[in-house]
């Protein structure tokens, strides 16, 4: 195996692993579809990154952060949760994104391919890994506590709209470091699809966050060796892996 | 004479301008019971929500300095495949695996019964989406334990709780009360258990 497959491999299991954990919190906390949506706003930024010539990833992580703290101040000033606000808003800088990127990288922008990762991007996702993962552990029981009733987390001392804040950030973080392997359209399922997989054959929390970890790691790797294996682009393959499984654990639930 | 544990004076929560509690005053004697009724939408839950600090509010609210309260929230709408047990969610508040049995001894549970209670499984690997409105009423009173209150505030303990569930949490709350030296205000709509279990009502109505 060559040290460039060998290093997608290991950046594209952070990644993995890192949507997984994520993700479990966004399917219980029933924001799926804002998780997926979030993802097309990281186009735009990618394009502007692409016209001056700086790491798209950085354009990505810029746009996702503004695009995550409107989110959370929509939910915040809000009563009713503004999806129809969500959907027009993402919709719009997908659009705007689209006009703006350059056409050479157009279609790898929003379906992902990724054949070469430098060391320097590895190292970013490496750590980027470990602070998502020591983050969201130290946040986790304020946010379950949250999803189960907010109103038990507020009177427990439990600050749920900062919570939320750091949340949609780290959220906000792994779409970056995933749009490479997947692209802005897609990399959304990485954080969804492995979640709920999990949650269909979870039988406890601990379960569930473990299996949408493991199955994060697996649709990466497998999608990452079918796209080299059969020579198509890592997005799709990373995607198709995901719902075989999804539709493997929904048998199972059967 | 007991003293009080809690002192509410020209208590007001007001919402967008729509004022929902207005110039509110009453105080509550330690270990006694109070029960609070009245009509929907007369406040019940927001009174709740402002002795928790939750809401914003004007006027006094003055617990004791040793007042330690426990909180059991409105019916909760859990999702049947949220994949959190009883356990996982005791455990979101303790890690003392020790003291989350003995709350739930205290609810009412035996989490050491080999006996299965639920869909085959016992109570602590039982899914909070899976147990019955008087079973997950229970496991919501048992957390509102894990930290030691002496006080406990319950928003209608038995919405949605079958006629023999309903008699085992009353009779919980004052076992509860007995045991553990609980003043204990809760909200219902049951006139009936006022009488039987209340020491005090206060009665909100919509004309504040």
């Amino acid at each position: 195996m060559n040290t460039n497959l060998l290093l997608l491999i290991l950046a594209g299991s952070v990644v993995g692993a890192a949507s997984g954990y994520l993700g479990s919190f966004m399917v219980i906390k029933r924001m799926s579809l804002v998780g997926d949506a979030l993802s097309h706003v990281a186009l735009p930024g990618i394009a502007i990154a692409l016209l001056f010539g700086i790491n798209p990833m950085l354009g990505a992580l810029v746009s996702l952060m503004a695009a995550v703290l409107g989110i959370w101040y929509l939910e915040e000033k809000s009563e009713i949760y503004p999806e129809a606000l969500v959907g027009i808003f993402f919709t719009a800088s997908l659009a705007i994104g689209i006009l703006i990127t350059p056409e050479p990288e157009l279609l790898e922008a929003l379906f992902g391919n990724i054949e070469n990762i430098t060391i320097f991007d590895g190292v970013i996702i490496g750590l980027s890994g470990i602070l998502i993962f020591s983050l969201t552990r130290f946040i986790s029981k304020k946010l379950l506590l949250g999803v189960v009733s907010e109103d038990l987390a507020i009177s427990s001392g439990i600050n749920i709209s900062k919570i939320n804040l750091i949340y949609l950030a780290l959220v906000g973080l792994v779409v970056a470091l995933g749009v490479k392997f997947l692209g802005t359209l897609l990399t959304g399922a990485l954080v969804i699809i492995p979640a709920v997989t999990a949650k269909n054959i979870a039988k406890s929390i601990n379960s569930f966050h473990l299996y949408s970890i493991f199955l994060g790691i697996l649709s990466v790797v497998l999608g990452i060796l079918l796209s080299v294996a059969v020579n198509i682009p890592s997005g799709p393959a990373v995607v198709l892996v995901s719902i075989a499984f999804f539709i493997a654990s929904f048998l199972f639930r059967l | 004479m007991n003293k009080n544990i809690l002192v509410v004076a020209s208590l007001r929560v007001q919402f967008n301008k729509h004022e929902v509690l207005n110039n509110l005053s009453f105080s509550v004697t330690r270990d006694s019971t109070v029960a609070i009724i009245g009509p929907n939408g007369s406040g019940k839950t927001v009174l709740f929500k402002a002795l928790l600090g939750i809401v914003p509010y004007t006027g006094k609210i003055v617990w004791d300095n040793d007042a330690k309260i426990g909180y059991v929230p409105q019916k909760l709408s859990v999702a049947k495949d949220l994949p959190l047990t009883v356990f996982d969610f005791l455990h979101l508040r303790e890690n003392d695996e020790k003291k989350i049995n003995e709350v739930l001894i205290l609810a009412g549970f035996n989490p050491k019964e080999t006996k299965h209670i639920h869909h085959d499984m016992r109570v602590l690997n039982t899914r909070l989406g899976s147990l019955s409105g008087g079973e997950l009423q229970r496991v919501l009173i048992a957390s509102s334990l894990l930290g030691d209150p002496n006080v406990l505030l319950l928003d209608e303990p038995t919405s949605g709780v079958d006629a023999i569930g309903e008699r085992t949490i009353y009779k919980l709350m004052s076992d509860l009360k007995k045991d553990k030296d609980l003043t204990i205000i809760f909200i219902t709509h049951e006139t009936e258990v006022v009488g039987k279990y209340a020491d005090k009502v206060l009665e909100l109505s919509h004309e504040h």
